[in-house]
């Protein structure tokens, strides 16, 4: 297949299709308004079906309708429908459905602005909603990496039964890149003998609940759902290490940041500065291996973000006080330049 | 021996947990019954609410889903996107489909979203202990009403089925009432025709069933039929809002 110049919230809604994805439920947001038109015009060409809801609330439960009768599907939003989303996806990983959500984030709190950020890293790594349960979330670098993850991420929420998130800043969106469809590697997916599709007697019969009263069995839910998060920090980590064999530095960065940081990091080795990049391309489960073992090699860590430093607390956590881990963070909707993180590596190294 | 009645294979045999002369137990037989004679055991997903019937998936012996508080309407779009040939009812109560969940009742219904509603009306929040409802009527004494509801400063309570009735998509609204057996007869053949509607796809329909609630009103079960017949009636009225296109 010849690759396609494509705008990564294009990129994202034709991955989903062709992921087998024949449902989406979203309501508009800016920047990822592409998402739902995209899905309105192919939908109804692949016999599948885009619904517009009336809120976000509304198109999250929906996908926990069409999830729980056992179909792919996807919803899409920004920051603040994210945000509005919340109390479905927690229901959604208690009830233990799959789907995936897709949240390129803008500027915030609040309304924030429309610009491309990484703020809402905390929301989605950390829960976001109520109660004790994990997305798993992929942050792309590109947009044929975006594509890649949406058609692994339907593969990976219907083989844990677990929501999977796309955390991908407004860069994501709203660039264009060249970019090829692959199906990903085959894996074993159960069949889905729990959904609710009419209740004939040849199996048990389906109840899609969040609901557990007695402490007991909530227990048991509780317990099943940790267990599995572990199974998936074991098989489904993915981090991506840049000039990292012999370097004296390390910047920390995912999604667009990692790409400017390595401009930073090649302008850096021209100075004679040994800098690499971890980049984790999950960000939960997060790499924290790497960091860990990085830490016994470098002499420092950079973190840099579009934030004000959220993932930088999980690259301390995985450091553990072995060596300083620096934070750089610009905000409000601005890039990093590659020269400002180089100056904050030269300062990393001079030991201001 | 004959056996001149039986029990609906549509209801499990979990013990309901609802209070005694409470209505949501004659509410559940007849739509288990109509799901049984109208022969779509297998057809049938149902969606449970919040509220005082959130373990209805215990009880209705069909596939069935439990939604968020008031989101069972945007739940049962989606399971009945996936199954267009099922039948996808959700029950719902008063604060459940009439506070929290009024934008997901109207816009399914303005989708025309083949999907049928059993709204349970008893002018009360029964799960959590008697708080005022939107169906709560004017003077109506509730935990979070207690000089009475106040008109002027929480307003009347909402007639849900004639709101719903001036939408395009629903196809099919009635309210009926279980304050007597000639009102659960005519109550059990408005869930037929509910349900007979969206098999034949003709769009959104709800009923909307008038209940007792002896345990929050502070009655006995006989003293709360009364009050229903009094009190309810005359603010929703029954019958037909909307048939047809």
């Amino acid at each position: 297949m010849a690759k396609k110049l494509m705008k990564g919230s294009e990129a994202i809604a034709e991955a989903a299709i062709q992921a087998g994805c024949r449902y989406f439920f979203g309501y508009p947001i800016t920047p990822q308004n592409e998402v739902p038109e995209y899905m309105s015009r192919r939908m109804p060409q692949v016999d599948g079906c885009f619904l517009q809801a009336e809120s976000e609330v509304a198109a999250i439960n929906m996908v926990y309708g069409a999830a729980g009768a056992g179909a792919r599907v996807m919803t899409s939003s920004s920051s603040p429908g994210i945000s509005l989303k919340q109390e479905g996806i927690s229901y959604i990983a208690c009830a233990e459905l799959p789907c995936v959500v897709v949240n390129i984030v803008r500027t915030g709190p609040g309304l924030g602005g429309i610009q491309p950020s990484q703020g809402d890293y905390f929301q989605a790594t950390k829960g976001g909603g109520h109660g004790d349960y994990h997305l798993v979330v992929l942050a792309p670098s590109s947009i044929q990496e975006a594509a890649d993850m949406v058609m692994e991420a339907f593969d990976i929420a219907d083989m844990y039964r677990n929501p999977v998130m796309i955390l991908g800043d407004g860069m994501i969106g709203q660039m264009m890149e060249p970019v090829e469809f692959h199906q990903p590697p085959k894996r074993e997916i159960p069949e889905k003998t729990w959904a609710a599709t009419g209740w004939d007697g040849t199996r048990e019969r389906a109840i899609i609940n969040s609901l557990y009263i007695e402490p007991e069995v909530m227990q048991v839910v509780s317990d099943r759902l940790q267990k599995r998060y572990e199974l998936i920090k074991q098989n489904e980590t993915r981090v991506e290490e840049y000039k990292m064999e012999d370097a004296e530095y390390c910047i920390a960065a995912y999604g667009t940041t990692a790409r400017v940081a390595k401009s930073a990091v090649n302008k850096a080795r021209e100075m004679g500065i040994k800098a690499g990049i971890i980049r984790p391309k999950t960000v939960w489960p997060f790499p924290s291996e790497a960091f860990c073992k990085a830490a016994d090699q470098v002499k420092g860590f950079l973190t840099v973000e579009m934030s004000a430093g959220q993932m930088v607390e999980d690259v301390r956590l995985a450091v553990n006080g072995k060596k300083p881990v620096e934070f750089y963070g610009v905000m409000g909707g601005f890039l990093p330049t590659p020269n400002a993180i180089l100056e904050k590596l030269i300062q990393l190294k001079e030991g201001k | 021996m004959a056996v001149v009645f039986e029990k609906t294979k549509m209801l499990t045999d979990v013990p309901f947990h609802y209070c005694p002369g409470c209505t949501h137990g004659i509410a559940h037989r007849l739509v288990a019954e109509c799901i049984e004679e109208m022969g779509l055991q297998d057809k049938a997903i149902g969606v449970a609410p919040v509220g005082c019937a959130v373990f209805a998936y215990n009880y209705f012996n069909c596939d069935m889903m439990e939604a968020a508080h008031g989101r069972a309407p945007a739940v049962a779009t989606g399971a009945k996107r996936v199954h267009k040939d099922k039948l996808v009812f959700t029950y719902q109560g008063d604060g459940d489909l009439a506070s929290i969940g009024a934008a997901e009742i109207v816009h399914a219904a303005g989708r025309g979203e083949k999907i049928s509603t059993i709204f349970i009306n008893n002018a009360i929040y029964g799960m959590t202990g008697g708080q005022m409802a939107p169906t709560t009527l004017v003077g109506q004494v509730t935990t979070t009403s207690p000089y009475g509801r106040q008109k002027e400063h929480c307003g009347s309570p909402l007639r849900m089925s004639e709101m719903l009735a001036t939408i395009d998509g629903a196809y099919y609204i009635e309210r009926v009432s279980l304050h007597d057996v000639p009102h659960i007869i005519q109550a059990k053949k408005a869930i037929k025709k509910a349900f007979t509607y969206q098999m034949e796809g003709k769009g959104f329909s709800m009923v909307e069933i008038l209940s007792t609630c002896p345990t929050n009103w502070g009655m006995t079960p006989t003293g709360a039929i009364e009050w229903l017949k009094e009190n309810m009636i005359p603010y929703y009225p029954l019958g037909v809002k909307k048939e047809g296109e």
